[in-house]
């Protein structure tokens, strides 16, 4: 939807009520919906109950890397790109939460100065809140809100070091992955984990020097990367073998290495237009749906994880865990048969294989 | 310096006055805090002894004023032979008003002008920009066309006195209409003293107005060294600064480390351009803050200028003595000024200026007891002149040279932070130079990170700020509104479309078009700007054809 | 509003660079457990208000040490106000001449931090706006 804002005021509106806007764009109730998917419980979940049926539409671009690649300029210069095309774009920006204070300073709004004023671009940005990977727990949700209210290009940025960049990939259909150019003799800094979940693989900064290096360093290892994703009787697959055989097999997406340089606005087009191939490629194919069918049952699997544990706990006083951590330490009995009885006390039966 | 007994036989007796006398001291009166620190942190000893200075080699670490390496003052005979200059910041309002409060100054005995600009001139905007709203004259002197620079200096000689002017992104613009401006007045270039600061790498850093990107910003401040070093051979064309730096929050040892480290990019720059360093390395200067630890700071000036020295002889190969001066301008701290009972700042400022003169500055500006807040008053701006003169003429520190050389405290102290900004070199280096650094946010973090343990101390009561956390008074806080003439702002505006009007400005356009080509090549910029200000072109116009060229910069994210 | 986490907005309207006070409040206000968004400088209203509206915060702290407080403040309230966030608290840190802080009050701004506001007082006070509002 690439209409104009509307204004209304939505002061302590019902959920039906917020959903409704959020369907129909209005930024103010966009904004609250996100910020209700924050807060989660009862009424966030009715209201994503709402909105589901109305989401799918959008493409979901993860932009991830470590810290200083440069990604907020690259998001800014994205979202420039797509505009020229007409295109609205919903941004969501995550930092990290601070470990001691439960805080976080969010900063990714500095550097995307340029879509301030946009009325077709929409910048929210988040905390991890405790979330361990890259994404807050709420990420995804507040995907889905923009997704709702008509985004049809959707940038997710997040915080990449360590197990992060697999966690985006579990959010967004087309995952992109910074890197810089190396100073000094660290391309071996570029973690394996990578080139599993990137989709493209982009050397920003590409005006300082080793941007050619790091090019090549990354294409050697695409060459030798052992596995790489196919779909096999509709089944989506790891299969052993480089990735230059793909060329042959069909359902086979080879990541391209592309150089920008961001804050001068260079070599996004092509990224753009390499996201646009990667997504009519993902549809074609019939990797998007397998890649969703996987990413819908890996949030059921965690969705239920966690209401099943929040079952046990509330069955159970809190005295009651404290005293069974008590009675573990004290070796009167070990985790499992602990387990088992708290189960069991929570009035549920277990099967055990 | 004693010998290997003599020192032996201290520490025997330091150790024993440690065992009985120190301990019984101890005993009955714990001292006040568990630990001492500098302003900045660092923290001190109970007692220097001339262990701590075992070391030093009087020649090769001190030296003799006017000779390698400068420890003790860049001229031989410092302020017995002239005092510093007493330099008064100052500029608020409209051309008219500042020019007034400059002839005021100049009467009361000031020996040189330093001028404030306001924020839209500060980033290159004429005072009628959409962005330029609310900010005319606020903080400075509104100066948008060449009419204006003239009426700033009208009745002043500039063939005498010399003018400090504070602009870093536009500073080559306002430079050529101060050049053109004395042009008119039939006041050749060569005899035109002065500085520009034009230091754009600490505006990245900390004084955050900036108006291009890194490097074409380089590229315009070596031109301005290569115009400077051929045409106005008394102008200073650059400030290399670490007052804003220390105003942003650092810490001393981080104000000289990163000033430096400027300064060697900018000679750097200029070297690979193939300019010869000794046309240009005289007329760098300086320019720091004067904190509140007396003796830090001292330390701090004499460590700035053995550092220097030995990197312009040793790294860049220097042959003019010259060449290896670290002049410098002091302004005493802003931003440890309090609106809580002002008077006392008075105080702080004179103690402030007191180290800058102990440090051998050649030019300072004290700040008014109520400048951190407001522009100052007529009558704020004349003590803090007075400050000056008193300690020049009343209080005897300008009798000797380096008067506290030796101090087994203060050469600790110099050789300590000599040591930490080395190990900030050596960092600064590893991320690959000043640009590269400031574009990872190094600085900026450096700096926040020092800032905000600084206002934690002060919150925590770990450190005192009279009036403020201790010693408070109930009194309504009074920050004064200097009274500016709202007419100020009119003139100048009508003037800015008068001289639009009245211009050649077909002539105006080709000068604009010819800059255009110019910047887009690699020819010196000078010339073609201030063509374009000789016709008339406003400060804005000529920022406008600069930043369409090269583009604007974009601050990092680092909080 | 986001109500286990209070959200502020911390920008630097107009031309003032002068940015320590900014960034050592955000660094106070995030280790009181507050999410800031950060905006940096150079912030014209219009942006300040967009930015309030898409990140739904519970307050917007202005920070302006050149003077040009008296343009800028009300024209970020006012346009809150028509972006439909009349909820959405402000106040200002910086300097302001006593004369201006009466005006600034009447315009709905919640509080004013001039120089040597101690950091605990600003976070107490957000916590207890917030609270009551």
């Amino acid at each position: 939807m690439t209409e104009a804002p509307q204004r209304s005021d939505t002061s302590s509106p019902g959920i039906a009520e917020l959903v409704m806007h959020t369907l129909a764009g209005d930024r103010r109730a966009i904004a609250r919906l996100i910020s209700l998917m924050e807060r989660g419980g009862g009424e966030a979940r009715r209201a994503l109950a709402q909105l589901y049926p109305h989401t799918g539409q959008a493409h979901t671009v993860g932009v991830t890397g470590a810290p200083g690649t440069g990604k907020s300029t690259l998001v800014n210069a994205m979202a420039k790109v797509y505009r020229r095309q007409g295109l609205s774009v919903g941004i969501v920006a995550v930092d990290p939460t601070s470990p001691f204070s439960g805080g976080a300073i969010l900063g990714d709004r500095i550097r995307m100065r340029d879509l301030a004023t946009d009325p077709h671009i929409f910048i929210r940005s988040m905390a991890t809140r405790g979330s361990l990977g890259g994404l807050a727990r709420s990420t995804v949700d507040a995907v889905r809100v923009l997704d709702a209210a008509g985004y049809p290009v959707i940038l997710v940025e997040t915080v990449g070091a360590g197990q992060d960049e697999v966690d985006i990939a579990r959010a967004a259909h087309t995952t992109v992955v910074l890197q810089m150019p190396a100073s000094g003799d660290d391309i071996q800094a570029i973690k394996a984990g990578i080139l599993e979940v990137a989709d493209i693989i982009v050397v920003n900064k590409s005006d300082l020097p080793g941007a050619e290096n790091a090019v090549a360093a990354l294409q050697a290892m695409l060459d030798l990367n052992s596995t790489h994703a196919e779909l096999h009787h509709g089944q989506l697959v790891r299969v052993e073998g480089p990735a230059t055989d793909a060329i042959a097999r069909p359902g086979a997406w080879r990541p391209p290495v592309l150089q920008t340089c961001a804050i001068r606005d260079d070599g996004v087009k092509e990224l753009v237009a390499a996201i646009d191939r990667h997504w009519k490629h993902q549809r074609a194919s019939g990797m998007k749906e397998q890649r969703e069918r996987e990413q819908v049952a890996e949030e059921l699997r965690r969705i239920l994880r966690y209401a099943l544990l929040q079952h046990v706990l509330h069955q159970i006083p809190r005295q009651g865990l404290e005293d069974t951590v008590e009675r573990i330490v004290a070796r009167q009995e070990d985790p499992y048969s602990a387990a088992d009885r708290l189960i069991a006390q929570a009035g549920l039966a277990l099967d055990r294989h | 310096m004693q010998s290997q007994d003599k020192l032996e036989s201290m520490r025997e007796a330091m150790d024993e006055w440690e065992r009985t006398t120190l301990r019984g001291a101890l005993d009955a009166w714990p001292e006040r805090y568990d630990e001492f620190v500098t302003t900045s942190g660092e923290p001190v000893k109970r007692l220097f002894t001339p262990d701590d200075v075992a070391g030093l080699d009087y020649q090769r670490d001190l030296g003799f004023p006017g000779q390698y390496p400068f420890t003790r003052g860049v001229h031989p005979t410092m302020y017995r032979g002239r005092l510093w200059t007493m330099r008064m910041f100052a500029g608020f309002g409209s051309a008219e008003e500042t020019n007034e409060r400059y002839k005021y100054l100049l009467a009361h005995g000031e020996t040189g002008l330093s001028v404030a600009f306001d924020f839209p001139t500060l980033y290159g905007y004429d005072t009628d920009h959409p962005l330029a709203e609310g900010e005319f004259g606020k903080c400075g002197v509104a100066v948008s066309s060449l009419a204006d620079m003239e009426i700033l200096f009208d009745g002043i000689p500039v063939d005498r006195i010399t003018t400090s002017m504070t602009i870093n992104g536009p500073a080559a613009v306002i430079w050529a209409m101060y050049i053109a401006a004395a042009e008119r007045r039939g006041i050749p270039m060569d005899a035109l003293g002065g500085t520009i600061q034009n230091d754009i790498l600490k505006e990245y850093i900390a004084q955050k107005s900036w108006l291009l990107p890194p490097e074409p910003s380089m590229r315009l401040i070596v031109d301005t060294f290569e115009f400077g070093s051929q045409y106005l051979p008394k102008w200073n064309t650059i400030s290399i600064s670490g007052y804003h730096i220390r105003e942003a929050g650092s810490t001393a040892a981080q104000e000289l480390a990163f000033t430096l480290a400027d300064g060697l990019t900018y000679v750097q720059a200029a070297v690979d351009r193939g300019l010869d360093v000794d046309t240009f390395a005289p007329r760098l200067s300086f320019f720091f803050n004067a904190h509140n630890d007396l003796f830090e700071e001292i330390a701090k000036y004499r460590a700035a200028r053995r550092i220097w020295a030995r990197e312009m002889k040793e790294r860049f190969k220097a042959r003019n003595p010259r060449s290896w001066w670290l002049r410098f301008h002091t302004q005493t701290a802003g931003c440890s000024l309090t609106a809580q009972q002002p008077e006392n700042n008075i105080v702080r400022t004179t103690i402030q200026a007191l180290a800058a003169v102990l440090g051998g500055t050649q030019s300072l500006h004290t700040n008014s007891m109520d400048e951190a807040l407001a522009l100052p008053s007529e009558l704020a701006a004349r003590v803090a002149l007075r400050t000056q003169q008193v300690i020049a003429h009343e209080s005897g520190v300008t009798n000797s040279i380096d008067p506290l050389a030796g101090s087994y405290f203060l050469e600790s102290l110099t050789n300590r932070l000599e040591e930490q900004a080395y190990q900030y070199f050596a960092k600064i280096d590893a991320i690959g130079g000043v640009v590269p650094a400031l574009e990872q946010g190094f600085f900026q973090r450096e700096i926040a990170a020092s800032a905000y343990r600084y206002q934690r101390e002060i919150d925590d009561h770990r450190r005192v700020v009279v009036g403020v956390n201790e010693y408070q008074m109930d009194e309504p806080l009074s920050i004064p509104l200097l009274r500016m003439d709202p007419e100020g702002e009119r003139r100048q505006r009508e003037r800015l479309a008068r001289v639009r009007r009245e211009r050649d400005n077909e002539l105006l356009q080709r000068r604009l078009q010819a800059l255009r080509a110019a910047a887009q090549g690699t020819e010196n910029l000078m010339p073609y700007i201030l063509d374009a200000v000789r016709a008339n072109g406003t400060l804005g116009e000529v920022c406008d054809v600069l930043r369409e060229v090269f583009g604007e910069y974009r601050e990092p994210v680092i909080i | 509003m986001a109500q286990d986490k209070i959200r502020v907005l911390i920008a630097k309207p107009g031309l003032d660079g002068h940015d320590r006070g900014a960034k050592v409040v955000a660094r106070a206000l995030r280790d009181a457990g507050m999410e800031v968004i950060y905006t940096g400088l150079r912030q014209t209203p219009e942006m300040i208000a967009e930015a309030a509206l898409q990140e739904d915060v519970d307050m917007v702290g202005l920070s302006i040490l050149s003077g040009a407080h008296m343009t800028l403040v009300p024209r970020v309230v006012n346009l809150l106000r028509a972006h439909g966030l009349s909820d959405v608290l402000v106040f200002v840190g910086g300097i302001i001449p006593d004369e201006d802080v009466p005006e600034l009050l009447k315009i709905g701004v919640t509080g004013i931090y001039g120089p040597g506001a101690p950091l605990d007082d600003i976070v107490r006070d957000i916590q207890r706006e917030v609270a009551a509002h």
